[in-house]
């Protein structure tokens, strides 16, 4: 890393006057310790309030939703046997791939040397988390007995020991998901350290100080570990970019492996792990255009930022389009009258309402992106992420919805409508990921410090400034 | 016993690195830089030798995988072989997705850990400041005056030619 980059780059690296810097308003150093920490050292706004309360009712809503669904049982459900997974693994699917974004800018742009990264990185990496969290709450709710979800991990028992099948995709997932969050968690509070160190230096003595102080580790500065913590940076990086890959190909495989029309295709794993990557950055999108206004960071995360996601969930949602046909064509052209029919199915059944959202989300509303004016209007860019994270949700209930409820068997075939408990939960998963989210914002830097002082000698405003003089 | 330390405080990661880069063409022994962020560039201006803490990742990723392998094929085919759907009882391809999982959980978390241990990062620890600014937006060269023949006057000068903002004399106790 530090390695690669000559010393000499303050007058070799061709980059800055090309570009509109990245960081505006001519920041100093200190000025943006005390941007980022003033946020948080402020007593909260009424604009946060109102947020924070609203994410606490949804939560407190699923609260209540789940724990009258674990008291009463699965019957609270609209599953029937034909349609026997719906809302919940939906709802799964949908949240682990929300978290990809996360990665993929933490950990995959850093590869990429990616510079604009950084003023989003900490908060996509905590959403990473969260929607982790949400993620992994549907499948142990799923089980309907969710007190012995820790039958999933190989441990020694009285039952034999009988071990877990490791043939099974449901048990990868388990692995999958865990190990993704375990990483997350590590990689995020790796990078936390050397700015829990400037909260901790800033803070009065008190309470506040000292707890900064436990988690920073007796963080100096010292060069030696900066060394060193650039190296582990990069390991996790490296590490992390195929991980992300493997658990959307992983949870894929849990309906890849089976032999149900519409599941049943090679194409899961880079279709799912690309709309894992568009669901999360519009869902980045949307939680940087509150962030930046809530929290006055309006020179941080800038229209350029803005402006280089779009042009991410662009590409993602070429690759979904592209999925989406290919796996239409490849249906028709299998012969296969099983294939043929629950893609038919899918755009003229039932669920045709379901479908046709999913594409004009996914496909067609993203192509307004393609103009830069378009890109340039944050409101616009605002409702256009939300509606992509709409079609997203629905890609995902398509998929598992519509595969099942027309069976082989005609006389099998059932429907499905969702219960109010479904959608309380649902509801109370983003009461969840809203609420973690907003006291995130409150307790802990948004933007990550080092790290944006790191690109700022170089790419901020005022560099760029110095350069022109120059 | 105890080290008689000159710090030069300089507020441009420039200034910082060519200060280092002087000092050390110059044969002084620096003791340590303090930066806010990562200098790019600034293990070559102090002569750091590269970490191994890749060997760390790349050796228990590798004991991860070994063992997960082991444990999978210990289990499915010989401690408690279960049929299921015909398949053979070593499975190999069927193991590849968890040993995956479980080598990138070793290799991370084992690397993180060593890096705490290398770089004496430990909970509730709490490290002596070289400037109370120096995790905020100063730049700290510590260099030991390492004997009688150390010239003062000409560290100083260096320092100062390389637009330092404050130089301290400091004496560090043994530790």
């Amino acid at each position: 890393m530090a390695s690669v980059v000559g010393a000499n780059t303050a007058v070799t690296d061709p980059t800055p006057l090309l570009r509109p810097p990245l960081i505006t308003g001519k920041k100093r150093l200190s000025q943006v310790t005390e941007d980022i920490c003033s946020a948080m050292e402020r007593r909260p706004g009424l604009l946060w309030w109102l947020a924070f309360l609203a994410a606490l009712s949804a939560l407190v809503l699923g609260v209540a939703a789940v724990s009258y669904q674990i008291a009463t049982g699965i019957g609270t459900w609209g599953l029937n046997t034909t349609v026997g997974w719906a809302f919940d693994i939906t709802n799964f699917v949908f949240w682990i791939g929300i978290g990809h974004a996360g990665t993929l800018i933490s950990a995959i742009l850093f590869l990429f040397r990616q510079r604009w990264r950084t003023s989003v990185n900490r908060s996509a990496e905590a959403m990473t988390l969260f929607a982790v969290m949400c993620a992994g709450l549907f499948p142990v709710i799923h089980m309907g007995r969710p007190w012995l979800a820790y039958w999933i991990f190989p441990y020694p028992n009285f039952r034999g020991p009988l071990w877990i099948n490791f043939r099974s995709p449901l048990a990868w997932d388990a692995f999958a998901i865990s190990t993704y969050f375990l990483i997350s968690l590590t990689f995020w509070y790796v990078g936390l350290i050397p700015d829990l160190a400037t909260i901790r230096d800033r803070a009065q003595p008190g309470l506040r100080k000292r707890i900064f102080g436990w988690f920073s580790l007796g963080w100096n500065g010292s060069y030696r570990t900066w060394q060193r913590y650039e190296v582990v940076y990069l390991l996790l990086a490296g590490l992390a970019t195929p991980l992300v890959v493997s658990v959307h190909t992983i949870v894929s495989w849990d309906f890849a492996t089976s032999v149900i029309p519409g599941w049943h295709a090679t194409i899961f794993p880079p279709y799912f792990v690309a709309g894992a990557i568009f669901s999360g950055m519009a869902m980045v999108l949307t939680l940087m255009i509150i962030a930046r206004k809530v929290m006055h960071l309006e020179d941080y995360i800038t229209g350029r930022h803005i402006d280089v996601m779009c042009k991410l969930v662009i590409v993602t949602s070429g690759i979904v389009a592209l999925a989406y046909g290919t796996e239409f064509f490849t249906a028709q052209y299998s012969g296969n009258q099983y294939e043929q029919f629950v893609f038919l199915n899918r755009a003229m059944g039932p669920f045709a309402w379901a479908y046709w959202t999913m594409v004009s989300c996914n496909v067609l509303v993203p192509l307004l992106l393609w103009f830069r004016r378009v890109r340039a209007n944050i409101p616009a860019v605002f409702v256009i992420s939300i509606l992509v994270n709409v079609g997203m949700w629905f890609e995902r209930f398509v998929i598992i919805v519509t595969s099942l409820h027309r069976d082989y068997l005609p006389a099998n075939w059932a429907n499905y409508s969702p219960t109010a408990i479904e959608i309380a939960t649902l509801v109370g998963s983003f009461g969840l990921f809203f609420t973690c989210f907003l006291i995130f914002c409150r307790i802990l830097p948004v933007i990550a410090m080092a790290e944006v002082k790191g690109v700022l000698a170089r790419h901020g405003a005022l560099a760029a400034e110095t350069k022109e003089v120059a | 016993m105890s080290r008689r330390l000159l710090i030069g405080m300089f507020s441009d990661e420039h200034d910082i690195l060519d200060v280092t880069k002087a000092a050390r063409e110059r044969g002084y022994r620096i003791v340590d830089v303090y930066a806010p962020y990562a200098v790019h560039g600034m293990d070559k201006a102090m002569g750091l030798p590269p970490s191994r803490l890749p060997w760390v990742c790349f050796l228990l990723g590798l004991s991860g995988a070994a063992l997960k392998v082991w444990f999978e094929y210990w289990t499915t085919a010989t401690d408690w072989p279960i049929n299921v759907g015909g398949k053979p009882w070593d499975s190999l391809p069927a193991f590849v997705p968890i040993t995956f999982e479980v080598m990138v959980l070793f290799a991370g978390i084992s690397t993180v850990l060593a890096f705490f241990a290398v770089s004496g990062l430990v909970p509730g620890r709490s490290k002596q400041l070289i400037h109370p600014r120096s995790t905020n937006d100063r730049f700290a060269l510590v260099l030991e005056q390492t004997d009688a023949a150390f010239d003062k006057a000409a560290a100083r000068r260096l320092l100062e030619g390389h637009n330092a903002v404050e130089v301290l004399e400091r004496v560090e106790e043994a530790r």
